[in-house]
């Protein structure tokens, strides 16, 4: 049979297999291995049937620790089952993994490998997940490209039903589970001779079932557990031959065979690596190098890591080896060595006991930490290290370590890629389609030509103006280049303004072509280039090529979609296609792409393909650089140390050269470090107009950036003001009569909120508002100008404003700026708006999710301080813990104040009787009370200093935390209603005072959109892609039972008042608060500019109805549960069709769409009359007595 | 009853009676078009396709498919698969199949297309999917002051000539009252191809919203004294095109029809005063239109169409007169 291709990512290569193989599939999203579980999802819902012609069912759990209860259970039951995880979320399968080995169930994982949460949380790929799960029971079979992960997935089903031995299938997570490459696909017949029928039958027979009932899952006692537990041995010992067994079996059917290790090389090799995972590739390519130049180097492949069959492994080994290095994707601190070092150590030294000959050395080291980089020129060093006569014992690669030395040097000009592959990369940027136009380009290449093709890309960190990098590569023979692009033959750049950003020709080859999108034509372009650019494009002797790709899509009605005319440009410069073969391919693609979109967009399509190839323009290059514009430096040259050194340079993408020494040892880093990285990413800034402003402060309240700001201040300081500054000057203010609405005008996003939102309109002219979004270029000079003026001004004294006003409250120093979020994002307003009123003594403790990532991914943090250098101090711990990890602040904090009220009243009569009774009497209500005790704090300190005595001493050390501490916790949806549900039931049961802010968006918004318990009925989202069928959990309804619980549900765009009353009230509350805050969400499918006053309409419509629950109410004759907004005035319908989230199911499926809108709008008519009789209850609240609230 | 023939025959197709249900809400359901028949409509104009509309929902399909998508390592995207909303015609087209295959009478699909390929391309769709006519409903607010009426019309004259070359069933087109010359352009309508046209057209005039200043789309039921307008013109037309009319806004009653007959209508379309009274209003009209030709001694609609179109009647100087109430009185006898 002709094999069939398909260009596809390794997560989807795995999901097929797994698909077709299993009849249940328990899912829970978690970065890289999400998009598994999505594919499944998807499968299911569109009715794609599995090997055994049913549809299997795919169930979304809470957890990853529920995915694996559920797995356990339908495994027990009998059916075939598997899931798909990474990282933490495998660490939260460990119990049942233990126990589902341990009953000897066949059943495979599937990983896509990634990096622990240590020191910091990382996405990115590494073993350390997979090595945490080894003592387990699991077997641990390792894929290193994406043919191997379809491939070894099937082996890997195939075996644990002979076996009984469960099995963990991993690849390395991004460099594995999201390259693109071309593979042969395996065919259905194949995975039915694969999958033996009988075996299935004796797993259905073993399961729980009242015909034939067993017990299962016993405790056990001292006289049987240990025998018990050896009487698997058997088992494990059969498992590395059947696994060849099918490993060769699947050899005959496809012609690919696998080996537990697979050995490439020298036969003669006397030098030796041993790894595992994608690695492999890289590796191999400089064994093969080596050995051409006279080399004798060879490779050992580990697939079967666990059960480790020492003697064919020791039987792959050349038997002429001398040294061998081991190379671990992982960290095991305090080990001997890593854990494959370990084994291979083990394995040699069992073996040659028996023989005479000098044993081989082994050294170990690691290499590719949270997927760093491992290129053949790595795998080179290592080898050259095996012939030093003392080679570095647990060396790392691929980093500069200058503290403990450990690392190893390379030089990536050791190893260049072979001339037959066309290296291709493009700098785009997230939201102009680059990187769809480049998976586009991959699978036209790969799926219509003899050609093999790999297509990897890199993202950053931020959510709005996102850059992304793509890699491509094109080759008549397969492409197993398992690492980025280091010398590209073609190099695009998307965005001219990147060019005065990054360096985008440093990898440039010499002789490359280079392409630019750029307004300029040929003639003119040179004149903007920076010097260094023009530089490398001479001393490269590179092909330079400009379009203006921008236009041609504005002119053929594409909008900011340059992906197809860039395309064009590729196919027609890079000569990897003849251009009329590429034309009818691009063609083709665009019809069958669009075709279902109607004539229109197939017409513009087409017709931007034709315009693009005729407006190619080559530069004619001059001899030498002209250019007076340089590259701008990554942050301000006046910035702090630590930014310049550090954040600057990964700012400017060159985090890979920072030695160990630059770095924090334990993860710490300093906050207030998002304002040196003006990003510029706005083409349109709001510009405000003093005459028109009513003074309500909305803009600055809702602006997701905090790149709007109001200040009051002394007009006396107007006298240093640039030109025509703008300023609202009140008759008869209190010596601060100047008012000013100022924009950051390099940190803005232009998302365009503050706009919506103003409520200001011209008289005279309607559409000119007190703020308008004005093209950035025309007024960036003067509002940088304006916005340093406004910067150094003095905030206002907190204590003279009347913070429970909108307007005043905004004159507050917000402590949360210009953060990475979305343009328009709803979650950061709230933060920011906490950040204002009570930052300088906030503690966070934030849920790993979209506000951990915009929160707290390096480089920078938007988390910041004030003028004292007071601000939030911030931690997340994990995803299912937050609650707890807040509860443990507060109790550590009040820990360390009981200490310090102690000591002060054992000083009492040392340092002054009254200050210190006022001190430890002081109740710090409002702002001028927390002042005062601050003032008696720095006299209390100056006394201390005066005694000298070690009381004295330890209290000075700890006096500030007799100013009260706001304990916040964080987190999204997924984690309080899923994930984190226990845990924040507890705190909430446990009468401590935090204060918990959910920013519920209804979907796990930062892994793409998977439905929670909070995602509403008739939405449909990732993971409920036939509609959402139940009512959204009522978490604010469940904490208000309590009674002792301070709830409130808020949504800043619909009642901003509510919102600020909410939020201080749930803050001077003394026990747990829950505010349940509406955060509108891209992945709503929703005009994010518009979506703060859209928020009306969602309270209008009843689907969010405002209220407050307050314990302190709750005693005779009140009624603590206070309804804010009015009766649902509008039918959900109508509401819920602004969104795509609902508008999509009505396009899909419309019948099932009606009846779930039918039933979506009686949930809010009985939700609505369940909260009005709530309003009508009486309660007492037994606590109030005890506490002084 | 007496005897009376309303058989009448609009752009070829042979109709019981003259009463068409135009394009509204009514005629977006099966179970609706059947009520309809049941009630007497000789044939049905279903609501109008809006290409603008589908290709401004599928761009905002495409739109939201890539909106920050392949932006971050962790979320490629935000929405399940795109690939299998239908955000294109297949429910429109589905209603004609369906509407074909339940009722007797003829079904007409409206076209309000955008761009001049989707024309013919949703044009030809309706056609396969088994519409009997097509009605386009062309309507285009031209704001920029350099486009000149001339240009308007050619553009409009193109389209309908575009689409006849397309497609084999027959055309109508609904046409606004806003041209200079409007007998001259329904001429040259039907010189283009239009085997009929529909007069005339009622267009959404937006409203303003008082509180938040801003044009909201309003839409309301027309009221009878508008048929009036069509009146006169139908009358001027008649004599001159050989094509089939249908009045349209303002058909409120059986008299209405009767007027509307008289000036030279084939046929009249009725929406609002069935969405006022309800579809089983229908025969109420029907039976008036009787009553009245019963009592006027008329026995077919034949006979009644177009005796009082400008040729046709007795005093053309009524159609003519613009702007003054008072008729013009003679003192003397022609010579």
């Amino acid at each position: 049979m002709q094999d069939k291709f398909a260009t596809l990512d390794g997560n989807e290569a795995v999901a097929r297999v797994a698909y077709a193989t299993n009849e249940v599939i328990a899912i829970y999203p978690i970065t890289p291995a999400t998009p598994m579980g999505e594919f499944a999802d998807g499968w299911s819902a569109a009715g794609l049937p599995n090997a055994w012609s049913t549809i299997p069912q795919v169930v979304e759990m809470q957890s990853e620790g529920g995915a694996a209860g559920a797995l356990h259970g339908s495994l027990q039951a009998g059916a075939l089952t598997t899931t798909f995880t990474a990282s933490q979320g495998l660490l939260l399968m460990l119990p049942n993994m233990f126990k589902i080995a341990g009953e000897l169930t066949p059943s495979v994982i599937h990983v896509a490998a990634r990096s622990l949460a240590t020191h910091a949380l990382s996405i990115f790929g590494d073993h350390s997940d997979v090595m945490a799960a080894r003592t387990t029971g699991y077997g641990l079979l390792a894929s290193s490209s994406v043919q191997e992960a379809h491939d070894l997935a099937l082996v890997a089903q195939a075996a644990t039903l002979r076996a009984r031995v469960p099995l963990l299938h991993f690849f390395d997570g991004f460099r594995t589970s999201h390259e693109i490459n071309k593979i042969r696909l395996i065919d259905p017949a194949t995975v039915e001779q694969m999958i033996d029928t009988d075996l299935v039958l004796q797993h259905r027979e073993r399961s729980l079932d009242p015909d034939r009932p067993v017990l299962r899952g016993t405790a056990q006692n001292p006289d049987v557990f240990f025998q018990a537990r050896e009487a698997v041995n058997p088992f494990y010992d059969a498992m590395p031959d059947i696994l060849q067994e099918e490993m060769d079996r699947f050899a005959e059917l496809t012609g690919r065979q696998y080996k537990l290790f697979d050995y490439v090389g020298a036969a003669d090799a006397e030098h030796v690596l041993v790894m595992m995972g994608s690695g492999c590739g890289a590796a191999e390519e400089a064994v093969n190098a080596l050995n051409r130049d006279g080399g004798r180097v060879g490779l050992l492949k580990v697939r079967a890591f666990r059960p480790f069959d020492v003697d064919r492994f020791i039987d792959t080994l050349p038997d002429s080896v001398k040294q061998i290095a081991v190379l671990d994707r992982t960290k095991e601190p305090g080990a001997v060595g890593e854990p494959l070092y370990q084994d291979v150590v083990t394995a040699v030294t069992q073996a040659w006991w028996s023989r005479s000959v000098p044993i081989p050395r082994v050294i170990g080291g690691r290499y590719g930490l949270s997927s760093k980089e491992f290129t053949p020129a790595m795998a080179m060093a290592v080898v050259r290290e095996l012939a030093a006569e003392a080679p570095k014992q647990h060396f790392t690669i691929g980093i500069h370590d200058d503290v403990t030395l450990q690392s190893l040097a390379w030089d990536e000009a050791d190893y260049d890629e072979p001339e037959h592959v066309t290296r291709a990369v493009f700098y785009g940027l997230g939201s102009d389609g680059t990187v769809g136009a480049n998976k586009n380009t991959v699978k036209i290449l790969g799926e219509n030509t003899p050609l093999h093709t790999q297509g990897y890309f890199v993202y950053d960190s931020k959510k709005a103006g996102a850059v992304t990098v793509s890699h491509l590569r094109f080759s008549p023979e397969p492409i197993e280049s398992t690492y980025l692009i280091r010398q590209a033959n073609f190099v695009a750049c998307h965005q001219f303004n990147f060019l005065q950003q990054r360096d985008v020709l440093e990898i440039a080859a010499p002789g490359a072509t280079f392409l630019l999108n750029c307004p300029y034509d040929a003639e003119a372009v040179w004149d903007h280039l920076p010097e260094e650019i023009q530089r490398q494009i001479i001393d490269k002797n590179l092909q330079f090529y400009v379009i203006d790709a921008g236009t041609i899509a504005r002119e053929n009605e594409l909008g900011g979609r340059i992906n197809t005319v860039m395309q064009t440009c590729f196919f027609a410069l890079s000569g990897v296609l003849p251009m009329d073969e590429a034309m009818q391919h691009m063609q083709e693609a665009v019809r069958n792409t669009y075709g279902k979109r109607g004539p229109v967009v197939v017409e513009r399509n087409l017709a931007a393909i034709a315009a693009s190839t005729a407006s190619i323009q080559k530069v004619t290059v001059p001899d030498k650089p002209s250019s007076t514009v340089h590259l701008l430096p990554p942050v301000p040259l006046d910035s702090p140390d630590f930014v310049q050194r550090v954040t600057g340079m990964m700012i400017a993408g060159k985090g890979d050269l920072l030695p160990v020494s630059a770095l924090p040892v334990d993860g710490t880093f300093p906050t207030g470090t998002a304002q040196y990285e003006k990003r510029n990413i706005a083409d349109q800034i709001p510009i405000w107009d003093a005459d028109l402003c009513i003074e309500c402060g909305l803009c600055a309240m809702v602006c997701p950036h905090a790149a709007i700001r109001t200040k009051r201040f002394d007009e006396a300081l107007l006298d240093q003001a640039p030109e025509a500054f703008p300023v609202r000057i009140a008759a008869g203010g209190n010596g601060l009569a100047a008012l000013t609405i100022q924009v950051a005008p390099e940190d803005c996003t232009g998302c365009g909120v503050c706009v919506d939102v103003c409520p200001a309109k011209s008289k005279e002219v309607v559409k000119h508002k007190a703020i308008d979004m004005l093209p950035k270029s025309e007024h960036l000079e003067r509002e940088r100008e304006r916005f340093g003026f406004f910067d150094q001004l003095p905030d206002p004294d907190r204590t003279t404003l009347n913070t429970t006003k909108v307007k005043d409250a905004q004159l507050m120093l917000p402590l949360f700026e210009y953060s990475g979020a979305c343009g328009g994002c709803g979650e950061t307003p709230y933060l920011k708006l906490l950040s204002q009123l009570f930052g300088d003594r906030m503690v966070v403790a934030n849920a790993t999710g979209c506000s951990s990532i915009y929160g707290g991914n390096l480089p920078t943090t938007p988390w910041s301080t004030n003028a004292q250098g007071r601000g939030p101090a911030w931690s997340n711990s994990l995803f299912e813990d937050n609650a707890e990890f807040g509860l443990g602040m507060r109790l550590g904090l009040d820990g360390k104040r009981e200490r310090a009220r102690a000591l002060l009243t054992q000083l009492r009569d040392q340092v002054d009787g009254t200050l210190a009774g006022a001190i430890l009497d002081s109740k710090q209500r409002g702002e001028a009370e927390i002042q005062d005790q601050r003032d008696r704090i720095d006299q209390l300190k100056q006394r201390l200093a005066s005694l000298g005595s070690q009381p004295a001493l330890e209290l000075a050390a700890i006096a500030d935390s007799l100013v009260e501490r706001s304990v916040w916790i964080v987190g999204g949806d997924g984690w309080a209603y899923d994930i984190g549900y226990g845990g924040l039931d507890h705190v909430l049961a446990s009468g401590r005072n935090v204060n918990i802010i959910v920013l519920d968006t209804g979907v796990y918004s930062n892994t793409g959109g998977q439905a929670s318990k909070a995602t509403p009925r008739a939405a449909t989202a990732k993971f409920a892609a036939d509609g959402r069928n139940v009512h959204r959990k009522d978490l604010g309804a469940m904490a208000v039972a309590y009674g002792s619980v301070y709830v409130a549900q808020i949504a800043m765009g619909a009642n901003p008042a509510q919102t600020l009353r909410a939020v201080q009230e749930a803050e001077s509350y003394d026990g747990p608060s829950l505010l349940l805050a509406y955060s509108h969400c891209i992945a709503h499918g929703i005009d994010m500019s518009t979506a703060m006053t859209h928020q009306r309409d969602l309270v209008r419509s009843g689907f969010w109805p405002l209220y407050r629950y307050d314990p302190r109410d709750a005693h005779a004759g009140e009624h603590p549960f206070h309804l804010d907004s009015r009766k649902p005035s509008k039918p959900f319908k109508e509401v819920a069709m602004q969104e795509a989230r609902f508008a999509m199911l009505a396009r899909s499926k419309p019948e099932r769409a009606r009846e779930l809108m039918e039933l979506a709008q009686k949930d809010i008519d009985d939700t609505w009359h369940y909260y009005q009789q709530l309003a009508g209850v009486e309660r007492d609240n037994p606590d109030l007595q005890q506490t002084d609230v | 009853m007496t005897n009376i023939d309303l058989s009448t025959s609009y752009l070829g197709l042979d109709l019981k009676n003259p009463f068409i249900a135009s394009a509204s809400p009514l005629t977006g359901s099966v179970e609706s078009l059947l009520h309809l028949e049941r009630a007497g409509a000789a044939a049905v104009v279903l609501p109008s396709l809006f290409e603008e509309q589908i290709e401004h929902e599928r761009e905002q399909f495409e739109q939201l498919n890539a909106y920050q998508s392949d932006s971050m390592a962790e979320s490629l995207s935000f929405f399940p698969d795109l690939e299998r909303y239908n955000t294109g015609p297949e429910e429109y087209l589905q209603l004609i199949r369906d509407a074909k295959e339940s009722l007797c009478i003829p079904v007409i699909a409206s076209l309000n297309g955008f761009s001049s390929g989707g024309w013919k391309y949703y044009g030809e769709l309706m056609e396969q999917a088994g519409a009997d006519a097509l009605e386009l409903n062309i309507y285009l607010v031209p704001t920029d002051p350099s486009v000149s009426s001339s240009d308007v019309e050619r553009h409009y004259r193109e389209l309908v000539l575009s689409v006849r070359e397309q497609l084999r069933i027959p055309l109508a087109v609904k046409m606004g009252p806003f041209f200079s010359s409007p007998a001259t352009f329904g001429s040259d309508l039907v010189e283009s191809g239009a085997a009929g046209l529909v007069l005339f057209n009622r267009f959404l005039s937006p409203e303003i919203d008082l509180e938040t200043l801003e044009f909201v789309p309003a839409l309301q039921l027309s009221q009878p004294e508008e048929l009036r307008l069509a009146l006169r013109w139908i009358a001027i037309l008649r004599d001159r095109i050989q094509a089939s009319i249908a009045a349209t806004g303002g058909v409120h009653s059986g008299l209405d029809a009767a007027k509307a007959l008289l000036v030279g209508a084939d046929a009249v379309m009725i929406a609002s005063t069935l969405l006022k009274h309800g579809i089983d209003h229908l025969p109420v009209m029907r039976n008036e239109l009787v009553q009245w030709m019963d009592e006027n001694g008329y026995f077919s609609v034949e006979q009644l169409k177009g005796s009082m179109s400008m040729d046709n009647c007795s005093n053309p100087e009524g159609l003519k007169r613009a702007n003054y109430m008072k008729a013009l009185t003679s003192y003397t006898t022609k010579v």
